[in-house]
């Protein structure tokens, strides 16, 4: 049971780091695996997610809009499926992100797939992510007292 | 008649042509990109997603070309599109708490764990036309500072603790959330209903109900406890695949308003609150559906609702410009019948007036 929660976690892990990165990205980093035989379970398709929100922010679910969201499944010739959901209309990215999941969940694969693919990208994302922190804490308001005259 | 028929047809198809080619302006000019669009112009995409009720920035892109920039024309594109694609179902609730915020700012508490932090804004601008970007403008590299770890907690979840503001509405065991591209609505509606109405509500409808409240017509008392942008991570439990699965992150702008007291015999009084939530950076936008969603809890709160704004069937019948643009602009299309219509019976009128009004003599001697 843990085991099966430890690899869940690990591919939404991988899955979080994938649905940043653009499908030219994950396909350039995939190149340096020698991949094993693979099909697509489900080719590529588009629908639509409505996105909800809170109430206040942390209250009752309301529908806020609908977003585009891709979805693809893949199986390798080992037998494992794995899953790829993003949002956009980016088949061929969703196709990746499934062919990743497959990986990270195979014997053999698994840690090619992660040190190769995955935390390179995750790594690109955590720059992304800090470079814009860092601009909007520059722009972060210090207050400060007026020095007040004598008398 | 069949032969008027094939004239209109002609010259609808060349009309669309003459449009193609208006659109397209000036060929010497280059063509505009959507990228273009997505990144010079990105504010209008925000509200063409948010009103068409869409997230996709190249969509709205692709609708604000396609509308020669027209964004309720672009806002139509969209809302018609989506009819297009199958609906995979709904994404869990984004939690606002957890947003990376690129602007926060309280006009309620000066130092809120986290800071204020300006962003990107046209506030404090002079709003005065700047020629150096009319060309070859190239900006300077933001400033850079050390981020704060720290969690930046909503503002409204502050003054929570301490029981001085109402907490948000719970979600009802086992009830759904109501959805009215699905099902037709129905008054009185609940608050998920009227937010939902309210995030594709038309921006300049909003803006005037909410200004409304604020000249006198629903008074509100309002303050800004909190509006904060920045991106949040989506999550969608797919069934094949068994659990939540990170779909990527959208960009939100969000609004706490803080309202005057309610409190009872048996509560003790407690600032109220209005919401306001909107794709990408949309202050205006949030900040008027938050003056609005406050004004329309008037029936529940116990106030009188006599104002435009407290009217949720009044407001929630005529937020949405798609319908509204609908109704009043196919006032333009042939109604050559209807008219024939009326014609004749302002004939007929006209020949009773002028019967009755006939001198006498004209009368006698008609007779």
């Amino acid at each position: 049971m843990t085991q099966h929660n430890d690899q869940q976690a690990q591919r939404k892990a991988a899955m979080a780091v994938l649905a940043h990165a653009e499908a030219g990205e994950i396909a350039a980093r995939l190149r340096n695996l020698s991949l094993p035989d693979h099909h697509d379970l489900r080719s590529p398709e588009n629908g639509l997610v409505m996105l909800r929100g809170r109430v206040g922010g942390d209250g009752a679910p309301f529908n806020l809009g609908e977003a585009t969201v891709s979805r693809a499944a893949v199986r390798l010739a080992s037998g494992e499926v794995g899953f790829g959901y993003t949002l956009g209309r980016d088949g061929e990215k969703a196709r990746l992100i499934a062919l990743c999941d497959a990986l990270v969940q195979s014997r053999d694969f698994g840690g090619a797939v992660e040190r190769d693919v995955i935390a390179p990208l995750r790594e690109q994302l955590m720059v992304r992510r800090k470079q814009a922190a860092a601009a909007a804490a520059a722009t972060k308001v210090d207050f400060y007292t007026m020095v007040r005259g004598e008398g | 008649m069949y032969v008027a028929v094939k004239g209109g047809e002609r010259a609808i198809e060349n009309a669309h042509r003459l449009l193609a080619h208006k659109r397209r302006g000036d060929q010497s000019v280059a063509e505009i990109t959507l990228e273009q669009i997505s990144e010079q112009l990105g504010l209008a995409v925000d509200r063409v997603m948010s009103e068409g009720s869409l997230y996709d920035r190249e969509l709205a892109s692709l609708a604000i070309k396609q509308a020669r920039g027209d964004l309720i024309e672009a806002i139509f594109l969209v809302r018609a599109f989506r009819a297009t694609l199958p609906r995979l179902g709904a994404s869990e609730p984004v939690d606002t708490g957890t947003m990376r915020v690129q602007r926060r700012v309280s006009a309620t508490f000066k130092d809120i764990p986290g800071g204020q932090i300006l962003g990107p804004t046209f506030d404090y601008t002079h709003r005065l036309l700047d020629p150096s970007l009319a060309q070859g403008f190239v900006p300077e590299r933001p400033a850079a500072a050390e981020a704060s770890t720290a969690p930046t907690p909503r503002v409204t979840d502050i003054l929570g603790r301490d029981g001085l503001i109402e907490s948000s509405p719970e979600a009802e065991d086992g009830a759904s959330v109501g959805d009215l591209t699905r099902e037709p609505l129905n008054f009185p509606a609940d608050r998920d209903l009227r937010l939902q109405n309210l995030a594709r509500g038309d921006e300049g409808f909003l803006l005037a109900m909410g200004y409304s409240t604020q000249r006198g017509y629903g008074r509100n008392h309002p303050f800004v406890g909190e509006i904060r942008f920045g991106e949040v991570e989506v999550e969608f439990v797919a069934e094949d695949v068994g659990f939540a699965v990170p779909l990527g992150a959208i960009e939100l702008t969000e609004c706490q308003m803080v309202n005057q007291f309610k409190g009872s015999a048996t509560e003790a009084p407690c600032f109220t609150r209005g919401y306001g939530l909107a794709f990408g950076q949309s202050e205006r936008k949030t900040m008027s559906m938050a003056l609005v969603d406050r004004a329309l809890r008037a029936r529940e709160l116990g106030e009188e609702a006599l104002a435009p704004a407290q009217d949720e069937e009044f407001v929630m019948s005529h937020s949405d410009n798609v319908q509204a643009t609908g109704f009043v602009e196919h006032l333009k299309l042939p109604h050559y019948v209807d008219f024939q219509s009326e014609l004749g019976l302002l004939r007929k009128l006209r020949q009773e007036f002028a019967d009755a009004n006939a001198p006498d003599a004209m009368k006698e001697a008609a007779e």
